[in-house]
């Protein structure tokens, strides 16, 4: 292989902060919107589980039962987009050594962090329409709801899972995030007030499920989309694991 | 090699590992268009030494300049101007190897075209498969693409050859000779002596953290008891009368039966002894030839044992 002279010559220099960012957001989005695995996660089970709520009537839910549904699925894909999905995806790109790739080349280290959770931000964006409209289709009407609680409480599940989820994958060894991310999953999903209200559960259980982000945010978003203003225990409970797991991330995720 | 103009200076470096050193008082120094290469076997702190470079790793104790910066930190401005080869891994698992080389290429400011880096490096036919699918030869070829996108000033590359096939270890090595070539200066890690005899311009063999020794590959390969003489003849002569004749400092032996070695510095006069020595006993030297040392034969008299790779 001969290379014609000048092939090389350094032109050393930072591209576009904008376009690096983007770049890398569109990249993490279509890298987990790709994978299989994620995507029975993100997106195939909230929709079987969004339909099969609403239309089987083994959970006790209150009518409409597509709005209520829609609270129960939603919760259920931020948390798999934001900690299950993340942690383990965090878990397998430290393996990876992808973060040392990025961190060696011009990119700042926080456009790092920003364009991984603007990936996680988007497949949100993506998992709220493709399930809104489902429901929709499926008698939800969205005027009955409080739209500015359910961004808020949109954005602060995300925040609160992503950090926990940061906090897992950043640390852990990847099989063991993989394994952890999943078992904790299912049992949020069960007992952590997701597809079963906290108030159908036991009562030490209730309690407890109150003060878990699964069960503040699937509270929080039942009550929200039926027109209601979801109680200040539940933002609160939200903001504090998002604090408290973002802060002990920020000092125990290594990028290897 | 060295001054203000240097692309890469350390002096005295020294990393430790839970208080054992990894690297133990290294100096390197590197010009722009020169090619660096460090020479050990495996664990002798090779990738230690590149990371401190790339600001990847903190050092305990000793100086580092890269570009003229201090690389602890990384900081932004000076990871613009290198490019970063490690050794395995650095794409996400399900990342295309197009993409990969895109996202790259997306963070600096002049980058070459990927399109035409992943043809040239023979990626083309898997430029739509998935990280974790490629070859590990594969995978070896896209971080050295990711490495040089960006038309960097100075190239780290870690074991860049260590899984290729003989062709891919050519184009590697017709890459670097483009590099430095074209004025950018290459650090590059390896235990193969061919690679550094054939690419590097100044070698440093280091082992357990140290350099043992450094110099140009034919400085390193001439020093010491640098020349020996084979030949073949007959087996069992007796060699008394050509030890005799043969100037200070030379031996001569017979390692196996039929085959024999001079060893010291060879000169045109112990040449023409041994020749004349052999007419004089009525047999034919065959095959006779002044070899130099190879690479190999210094780094395994410095490290003093079989390579640990």
């Amino acid at each position: 292989m001969t290379f014609s002279p000048g092939t090389f010559t350094p032109a050393p220099g930072r591209g576009q902060l904008g376009r690096m960012l983007a770049t890398q957001v569109v990249l993490e989005t279509k890298l987990a919107l790709r994978q299989g695995e994620q995507v029975l996660l993100t997106l195939i089970i909230p929709l079987a589980l969004l339909v099969g709520l609403t239309l089987l009537r083994v959970v006790p839910l209150p009518e409409p039962r597509a709005t209520s549904a829609l609270g129960t699925v939603l919760a259920l894909a931020i948390m798999s987009t934001a900690f299950t999905s993340q942690a383990i995806s965090l878990g397998f790109d430290r393996r990876y050594g992808v973060l040392r790739r990025l961190a060696a080349t011009a990119v700042p280290r926080w456009l790092i962090v920003c364009g991984r959770l603007g990936g996680m931000a988007a497949v949100v964006l993506v998992q709220v329409v493709v399930l809104a409209v489902v429901a929709i289709a499926l008698g939800w009407r969205p005027g009955a709801g409080s739209p500015g609680w359910v961004c808020l409480l949109i954005v602060l599940g995300t925040a609160a899972f992503g950090a926990v989820g940061v906090l897992l994958g950043g640390t852990l060894r990847a099989e063991l995030t993989l394994a952890v991310a999943n078992v904790v999953w299912f049992v949020l999903l069960f007992a952590g007030g997701v597809l079963v209200p906290a108030a159908a559960l036991p009562g030490p259980l209730a309690t407890v499920v109150q003060l878990l982000p699964s069960g503040a945010l699937a509270e929080g978003l039942r009550t929200a989309l039926a027109g209601g203003t979801p109680s200040l225990g539940h933002v609160v409970v939200l903001l504090v694991w998002t604090l408290v797991a973002g802060g002990v991330a920020t000092r125990t995720v290594r990028w290897s | 090699m060295s001054g203000s103009a240097g692309a890469l200076e350390v002096r005295d470096l020294v990393v430790r590992y839970q208080g054992r050193p990894a690297v133990d008082g290294l100096d390197l120094d590197l010009a722009p268009g020169q090619v660096l290469a460090l020479l050990g076997p495996n664990g002798a702190g090779k990738t230690t030494t590149v990371e401190v470079c790339e600001g990847l790793r903190t050092r305990d104790a000793g100086q580092v300049r890269v570009l003229g910066t201090d690389p602890a930190g990384a900081p932004d401005a000076l990871r613009a101007r290198i490019g970063v080869m490690p050794q395995g891994g650095g794409a996400y698992p399900g990342v295309r190897v197009r993409e990969m080389v895109g996202l790259v290429a997306t963070c600096s400011a002049n980058p070459l075209d990927p399109d035409w880096l992943v043809e040239t490096l023979g990626l083309a036919a898997c430029a739509r498969k998935p990280y974790k699918r490629l070859s590990v030869g594969q995978q070896q070829r896209l971080a050295l693409a990711c490495a040089v996108v960006g038309r960097p000033e100075l190239v780290f590359l870690d074991e860049p050859t260590a899984s290729l096939d003989p062709q891919g270890r050519r184009l590697v090595w017709d890459l670097v000779r483009a590099l430095r070539a074209d004025g950018v200066a290459v650090l590059l890690t390896t235990h193969l002596m061919q690679e550094a005899e054939t690419l590097a311009d100044h070698i440093v063999i280091i082992d357990h953290g140290r350099s043992v020794a450094e110099g140009s590959p034919d400085t390193l390969t001439a020093a010491g008891a640098d020349r020996e003489l084979r030949f073949r003849a007959a087996a069992g002569m007796d060699l008394r009368l050509l030890a005799d004749a043969l100037p200070e400092g030379c031996t001569v032996s017979e390692p196996s039966a039929g085959s024999y070695l001079v060893e010291g510095s060879i000169d045109p006069q112990v040449l023409s002894t041994v020749t004349s020595w052999c007419a004089r006993q009525g047999v034919l030297a065959d095959d006779l030839r002044v070899a130099r040392r190879s690479l190999e034969d210094v780094f395994l008299e410095l490290t003093g044992r079989e390579l640990r790779s």
